[in-house]
């Protein structure tokens, strides 16, 4: 930890990890999916399951996925604010397997697409994606993040990658259908990388979806 | 500059090393910072500005949330702020009275989803800003002079963060509510004398009055017993400051205090680390209250 994670960081209460890192995680969702979602369920595995009833979790994943960030003093109205917004939403209890105890999976819907996250609240508000889709990682949104569906061809890659100008911190590539021959690639980055970088990546030919996510606002 | 490794090549991490530097005629908040620029590459000034961020909120919501009601999430507190505040205190100083009911009224802000800073948890959130509010109401302390304590609050945790763990579920209650306490302990010595030496008795006397507190939040609430732990900690670390500001010292170095409640953190039960299974969690009454919550389903999803 550094000092400023010691006397930090503003968060609304109770605990950085039923309230701040479920938050985070589904306003990952929230940027992922470039807004609020139609409709959305959140599978609550081991501790967040046990004790996250009434501990305020369900109100931190509601104010995240309608894109709140962490001290947004309307998080405690949040479960009113989703109704008002016409969000369709609810929460299931489920055994995620080996899974970190605080795992949240978050099933979302949005102009007839589905989307899939899961992660961890792993202590102090930080987080770690673990799951997006079919392509498993660890993300933990203190980098830039870009995420693609890409075409799995010989070279693709390095093709996409060359418009990165920026280091590359962490690169996530995964076959999610062989025959169809298309690849996840999730990329972060140390620095903003730049708009005409942006622009260039999602006119490659071998991008078939781009997914600006960028960094969490709330991260130090 | 010289700070010792350790043979992994770690940097270690000493307050003792602080104060050594401090004892070169160097002053203790930008001995802490360029420590922290070291480790995160962040320039001194931007971790300034972010500390008075920190110092600025902390300030707003003692203000906002003084003597308030509040909806906790479980309802089992709520008005202990609102009880200190309306209070005349017969035995409490003016200072100690009115760092009590921060302590008690952000505590109670934290149980009811409001703003805080996580100094150093959600859970132990008011007493640092708890001494910081009665400085600057009592004492009229300037925004500088209370930036500078409090990097040093801040420095002194983060040795215990680094030596030990600042998590109830790691080493109890004492890691949390303890750390906090020496926290504000070293805060306050160091807004009246400026020495380092001295903080480190003020939180090393703080940090052994709570060895051994254990971790047992009924219902897994961050209420009962936390609340009032906010409430009495604060208390410890000014008596434990006043005692260090009259030149008592603590015979046991701070460094040592910190790898004490370590190993003493490492030897409680998981019953009695943030799982609510221990301690006060299991008594009659809190089995009673949590069964009752439960039959109302007031937290069914
Ligand atoms: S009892 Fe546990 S949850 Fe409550 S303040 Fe102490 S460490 Fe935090």
């Amino acid at each position: 930890m550094s000092l400023l994670d010691v006397v930090g960081p503003v968060m609304v209460g109770p605990s950085s990890s039923h309230t701040l890192g479920v938050l985070r995680i589904a306003r990952f969702v929230h940027k992922f999916m470039k807004g609020v979602p139609e409709k959305v369920k959140f599978v609550l595995h081991g501790s967040l399951a046990d004790t996250g009833f009434g501990h305020g979790t369900d109100k931190a994943l509601l104010a995240g996925i309608m894109g709140m960030r962490a001290d947004d003093e309307r998080i405690r109205d949040s479960i009113e604010i989703a109704k008002n917004v016409g969000l369709r939403y609810s929460f299931e209890i489920e055994d995620l397997g080996e899974v970190h105890p605080n795992t949240v999976l978050i099933i979302a819907w949005k102009n007839g697409k589905k989307v899939e996250v899961q992660g961890s609240s792993i202590g102090g508000g930080k987080i770690e994606i673990n799951r997006i889709n079919d392509c498993e990682c660890q993300v933990n949104w203190e980098y830039h993040t870009l995420i693609l569906v890409i075409k799995d061809l010989p070279g693709a890659i390095g093709n996409i990658l060359e418009n990165v100008s920026v280091n590359i911190s962490n690169l996530y590539l995964k076959r999610i259908d062989a025959i169809e021959r298309i690849a996840v690639a999730i990329v972060e980055t140390d620095e903003e990388v730049k708009e005409e970088c942006l622009e260039a990546i999602e006119k490659n030919s071998y991008v078939l979806e781009f997914y600006h996510v960028g960094r969490d606002e709330d991260a130090l | 500059m010289c700070w010792n490794f350790t043979m992994w090549g770690v940097m270690r991490m000493r307050f003792e090393d602080f104060i050594n530097e401090e004892k070169r005629g160097r002053k203790l908040p930008d001995v802490i910072l360029e420590r922290e620029m070291r480790e995160t590459g962040v320039p001194i000034e931007l971790l300034r500005r972010e500390m008075v961020k920190l110092l600025n909120v902390m300030l707003e919501e003692s203000t906002k949330q003084y003597g308030k009601r509040q909806r906790t999430l479980s309802e089992m507190a709520g008005e202990n702020g609102y009880l200190m505040a309306n209070h005349r205190a017969k035995m409490l100083s003016e200072f100690s009275h009115t760092a009590t009911t921060v302590a008690l009224s952000l505590a109670e802000s934290n149980a009811a989803m409001g703003r805080v800073v996580a100094c150093p948890t959600g859970g132990a959130c008011g007493i640092v800003p708890a001494v910081l509010y009665a400085l600057k109401v009592h004492m009229n302390a300037s925004m500088d002079e209370l930036l500078n304590a409090f990097i040093v609050a801040g420095g002194l945790g983060w040795v215990i963060e680094k030596n030990a763990t600042i998590s109830g579920a790691e080493g109890g209650c004492q890691a949390e509510i303890g750390t906090a306490a020496a926290m504000a302990s070293a805060l306050l010595v160091y807004y009246f004398t400026h020495q380092g030496e001295r903080c480190a008795h003020g939180a090393a006397i703080a940090l052994k009055s709570m060895l051994g507190l254990v971790c047992d939040p009924v219902g897994g609430f961050v209420e009962v017993p936390c609340v009032k732990r906010n409430g009495i900690a604060v208390n410890i670390a000014i008596s434990s400051a006043e005692m260090a500001l009259a030149g008592i010292e603590s015979v046991i170095p701070f460094d040592e205090v910190v790898e004490a409640m370590y190993r003493v953190g490492r030897s409680l039960p998981e019953s009695l680390r943030e799982t609510g299974m221990g301690g006060i969690a299991t008594t009659p009454t809190a089995r009673k209250i949590v069964m009752e919550m439960k039959k109302h389903k007031k937290f069914k999803w």
